[in-house]
């Protein structure tokens, strides 16, 4: 099937979220199609987080649907959500690292209990070291994630996040409190990532400059490095919330073209 | 008033249904049986010290306070019969409760609160465990096996107590006859009690231990205030529950 004829791999129909009768998402509706990228932006607590965990299943929605790879998973129970989760791979904005496991076991824990076909134990330490390797931090296979660095700690996440090669991956705010430098090494990794596996990427931000690297470059592997690439073939779109509310959905230029006072603020000009 | 209601009412719910899930949990694969006997080594061995102290001593302050009154019966030999009595109805199973629900259900609180903030019971739910088999179950299970048997340890504990303020300190009454009394005063009803209580006690400290932990929101601060709140509410249910407990059995 050509990739024009696939279902979108993620699908949000009229979806409202309540907490306590408060309306914390109001009518969200987008698709992203596969080998997209979606950047969403907005203030804090505009709702950005919360798109990704109803899309992990972590919350349901109070009303609308959601679909995930052509399925409707809306209603799933826990147990339904297990298979689909094993297609997607989440960095949280922390990191989300289990404290009491190595960055190795970190790694592994997708591997050992996502996975419907077990792997050998030898499969999943070349498989974890080639994740970390990825990454740039082989040498850290031995170390508790308290040992490392937010930057380190991000990097951690984001190898557990494609260790199992899953088809959607999800960012939440990946370079929130990181310096500069660091911030621009985790996002020339989410761009290898994306270009390396082609999987479908959402990632939600508040920096204007790492939706700006999504779209403007793509990962050269002969140079081993990012590159500027031609406008329009990364597939990046963006999407800014309001207070739980899509004020923006569109292309790269529509989103620099936008009047929109709110909405400026976050592209960059 | 209704609005007054409404948050413990669903607080209590929310509890409920943790604790249903769990106690299904129990049935249910993955075991996670090492995550189990960790957690008995953290809350049994752990607690062993503070538990064998607060037993030993509490049997020595009943011996120590009963004497003058015994004393003025002429009762002394009855001392065993006492002690005996009181650590293995109430005071073992309570002060144990209390000491562990000091230690532990303050610690589950706190660190499931903080795997809570920053987003690791999330990670595990994404990554296809479920926290409640995980994380819920082996600490309910290990509390429900270690805390009956720090009971006993405290019960003997506070016999041993009471023995040596009554015969060794204060010579109130023989060794022997302290031990004679103390053995036969202890009823099958007495042994029931005394072991059904802390089984009680254990699904109680270790829920409501993990329930705060689970509820935390609000970053470091949140951890603190869900510490906290575990370690009053665990208190209060087992001063209420063994109230309730004893009142079934004086009726049996």
């Amino acid at each position: 099937m050509s990739p024009a004829a696939q279902p979108p791999v993620m699908v949000f129909d009229g979806v409202c979220l309540a907490f306590g009768g408060e309306c914390v998402l109001d009518r969200i509706s987008f698709e992203v199609a596969r080998g997209e990228t979606l950047v969403i932006q907005g203030a804090a607590a505009s709702g950005k987080t919360l798109i990704l965990k109803l899309a992990l299943g972590l919350i349901r929605p109070t009303r609308g649907r959601i679909l995930l790879f052509g399925e409707d998973v809306t209603e799933y129970s826990d147990a339904q959500w297990n298979g689909v989760r094993a297609r997607i791979g989440m960095l949280f904005q922390e990191g989300g690292l289990f404290d009491s496991l190595t960055v190795e076991e970190n790694v592994a824990y997708p591997l050992l209990n996502q996975l419907r076909t077990p792997l050998t134990g030898e499969e999943i330490r070349r498989r974890v070291e080639e994740s970390l390797e990825f990454v740039e931090l082989g040498h850290t296979l031995d170390k508790f994630p308290s040992e490392l660095s937010g930057g380190m700690r991000r990097r951690v996440g984001i190898a557990r996040a494609i260790v199992t090669q899953p088809e959607l991956l999800l960012y939440d705010s990946p370079t929130a409190g990181l310096d500069p430098i660091t911030a621009t090494t985790i996002m020339a990794l989410i761009v290898k990532g994306r270009d390396m596996s082609h999987a479908t990427t959402v990632m939600v931000t508040h920096r204007h400059q790492d939706g700006e690297l999504l779209d403007r470059y793509r990962w050269d592997p002969s140079t081993g490095s990012l590159a500027p690439a031609e406008p329009g073939s990364t597939r990046t779109r963006f999407m800014v919330l309001r207070e739980g509310r899509i004020v923006f959905l569109g292309t790269p230029a529509e989103f620099d073209a936008c009047e929109d006072p709110y909405v400026a603020k976050f592209a960059s000009r | 008033m209704l609005d007054l209601l409404k948050r413990p009412v669903h607080t209590f719910q929310e509890f409920i249904l943790l604790s249903i899930r769990s106690i299904r949990g129990v049935f249910r694969k993955p075991a996670y049986w090492g995550d189990t006997v960790i957690q008995m080594d953290l809350i049994g061995v752990g607690s062993l010290p503070v538990v064998g102290l607060t037993g030993f001593f509490s049997g020595a302050v009943m011996a120590l306070q009963m004497s003058r009154a015994l004393q003025t019966y002429g009762a002394t030999s009855q001392v065993g019969k006492i002690v005996a009595i009181t650590m293995v109805r109430e005071m073992g199973p309570v002060l144990t409760a209390l000491m562990v629900a000091g230690r532990n259900s303050s610690g589950m609180a706190s660190e499931l609160g903080s795997m809570k903030v920053t987003e690791q019971i999330d990670a595990m739910r994404a990554l296809g465990t479920d926290p409640v088999l995980k994380l819920v179950k082996p600490r309910l299970l290990a509390t429900a096996i270690v805390l009956p048997l720090l009971t006993v340890i405290a019960d003997f504990l506070g016999l041993v107590g009471g023995w040596f303020v009554a015969s060794v300190m204060l010579q109130l009454t023989p060794g022997a006859q302290y031990w004679e009394t103390a053995w036969r005063a202890i009823e099958y009803n007495d042994i029931a009690q005394g072991l059904i209580k802390p089984l009680c006690f254990a699904i109680v400290l270790s829920m409501v231990g993990c329930y705060y932990g689970m509820q935390t929101t609000g970053g470091t601060q949140g951890v603190g205030r869900s510490t906290t709140q575990a370690v009053v509410v665990a208190s209060v249910w087992v001063v209420v529950l063994t109230f309730i407990i004893g009142r079934i059995f004086t009726n049996l």
